[in-house]
């Protein structure tokens, strides 16, 4: 080795050159990546808003997903206190729905609320006060809506979408986009043997209480309708989605929004 | 070191002698848990081949670039910074340009940090020897890595699920042809046997590198009544 003395300072120096080079060479490739990654994921949760409505039935290129959803899916903003559909966020004049994200909205104080322990059942910490919704169009009739969803199960936060009948009852599906649960427990949530477990599931029993639930069978023959098998091994993420279901359809969720719908029809 | 009159021949074999005489995966059994997780299919088999042979060439290359700067003391904390600056690098490339795989990849990307293979070659090569021969090295144990890798991909992609990259090549009973897929393979623990027998192959190939063993039995010995 040539002359290198290892003197602290010049270990001190090496230290904080190495770091201050790696950390410019990750913070650029971050920044400099951004716009790129984000378009991803927004194509890729507009492939997911598709599929769950069964309108992503064959490989589609990034194009034909935005053709498809600007041509069949409208999303719309909705205040969650008031349930009332609302033009932009306040402070948010270039709002761009097909870029929102609830989750996103989540951790902005002025955006979003902290919730109690007791309301807090899905484990999100913070709700937004705004969240887009997506309605399935068939011309002007509206076939269905897509609620997104969130709600932490063993590991993760699991990120995904139920999507509803306009009956605003028959449950059409739930996906994830994002979760990292144990692969082959809790990861089964992205089992297609699963999945199909969801549609034609009824949210609300007579009473209009909200009863769909994950779970084991409790015997009465009827309970089918409203119930879901849990999965096998993975009892904390089935606890954590059905816990996800209650928070979103109940009161600090979608719930207001899911009365006003029924109230006042899709056309308000 | 005269590097001018040896360069070409050592600079073959250290390109090239990972990938059979000494391969990282076969040889000195580094790299398991990314060969079983990601092996499933040809594709992400491939995009963790070339992520990894990129992470070890340039994190050999740059090690070696200050392998005169580094303090032993702290050797290894410079080495993983650098390993994982790379990694994180890659990460972000993936995600920005293939989407879709980054995400079938998950954590087996970030875990490139924890790679044995990248770390074992910065330590006992790149801190010795001069730039390129390095990053050679780098290279040659990325493609010894990749060679495994890849013939596991197509192993257990071929007959887990008749495909290969996702092109059908043996219909199956499914889509109404003749084969019938075997899904254990489809499952990590096909990958631990599959290693189990690709070594094994090259060990009845190339005898040399057959270890002796580490431990020698007794004879049976019969225990004494006291």
């Amino acid at each position: 080795m040539p002359a290198f003395r290892e003197t602290p300072l010049a270990v001190l120096r090496i230290a904080l050159l190495v770091s201050l080079v790696c950390s410019m060479v990750v913070a650029g490739s971050a920044v400099g990546l951004k716009s790129m990654q984000l378009e991803n994921r927004r194509v890729d949760r507009e492939r997911h808003l598709l599929a769950i409505v069964g309108l992503h039935d064959r490989a589609l290129s990034a194009t034909e997903v935005a053709e498809r959803f600007r041509e069949r899916i409208t999303p719309h903003l909705v205040d969650l206190d008031t349930g009332a559909y609302v033009a932009s966020p306040p402070g948010h004049d270039r709002f761009d729905p097909l870029t929102w994200e609830g989750s996103r909205a989540a951790t902005d104080p002025v955006l979003s609320r902290a919730l109690s322990r007791s309301e807090d059942i899905a484990g999100i910490q913070r709700r937004e006060r705004y969240a887009v919704v997506y309605k399935l169009m068939t011309g002007e009739r509206v076939d269905a809506l897509i609620l997104p969803v969130r709600g932490y199960g063993l590991w993760s936060t699991l990120y995904g979408f139920l999507a509803v009948d306009a009956d605003l009852d028959t449950v059409l599906g739930l996906r994830f986009y994002q979760h990292a649960e144990t692969p082959g427990l809790g990861g089964e949530v992205d089992n297609p043997r699963w999945k199909a477990l969801w549609p034609g599931k009824r949210l609300f029993d007579t009473d209009g209480q909200l009863r769909l639930r994950v779970g084991k069978a409790s015997g009465d023959s009827e309970d089918s309708r409203w119930r879901v098998d849990a999965l096998a091994g993975a009892t904390l993420t089935s606890n954590g989605v059905n816990n996800m279901i209650r928070f979103w359809l109940g009161p600090q969720g979608y719930g207001p929004y899911l009365r006003r719908l029924r109230q006042e029809g899709f056309e308000s | 070191m005269n590097t001018s009159t040896s360069a070409k021949p050592r600079a073959l074999a250290v390109l090239f002698a990972p990938v059979f005489d000494n391969n990282p995966i076969a040889l000195q059994i580094l790299g398991i848990c990314s060969a079983l997780a990601v092996t499933a299919n040809l594709k992400t088999a491939l995009v963790m081949s070339v992520a990894l042979t990129l992470v070890t060439a340039f994190s050999n290359l740059f090690i070696s670039l200050l392998r005169h700067h580094i303090p032993g003391s702290i050797r290894m904390i410079v080495q993983v910074v650098i390993i994982a600056s790379l990694v994180i690098v890659v990460d972000q490339v993936l995600r920005a340009v293939a989407f879709d795989l980054a995400k079938q990849l998950s954590v087996f990307v970030g875990l490139i940090i924890t790679n044995c293979i990248v770390m074992g070659r910065a330590e006992a090569f790149a801190m010795q020897n001069p730039p390129l021969p390095s990053f050679l090295d780098g290279i040659g144990n990325g493609l010894g890595y990749s060679a495994l890798l890849v013939a596991l991909g197509i192993t257990r992609e071929l007959f887990g699920s008749g495909t290969l990259i996702g092109f059908r090549v043996l219909p199956t009973v499914a889509d109404g042809g003749w084969y019938l897929p075997n899904g254990l393979l489809l499952l990590p623990p096909s990958a631990f046997f599959l290693i189990g027998l690709f070594i094994w192959a090259l060990r009845s190939w190339k005898p040399e590198q057959v270890e002796s063993p580490a431990f020698r039995m007794a004879p049976q010995v019969r225990e004494q009544e006291p």
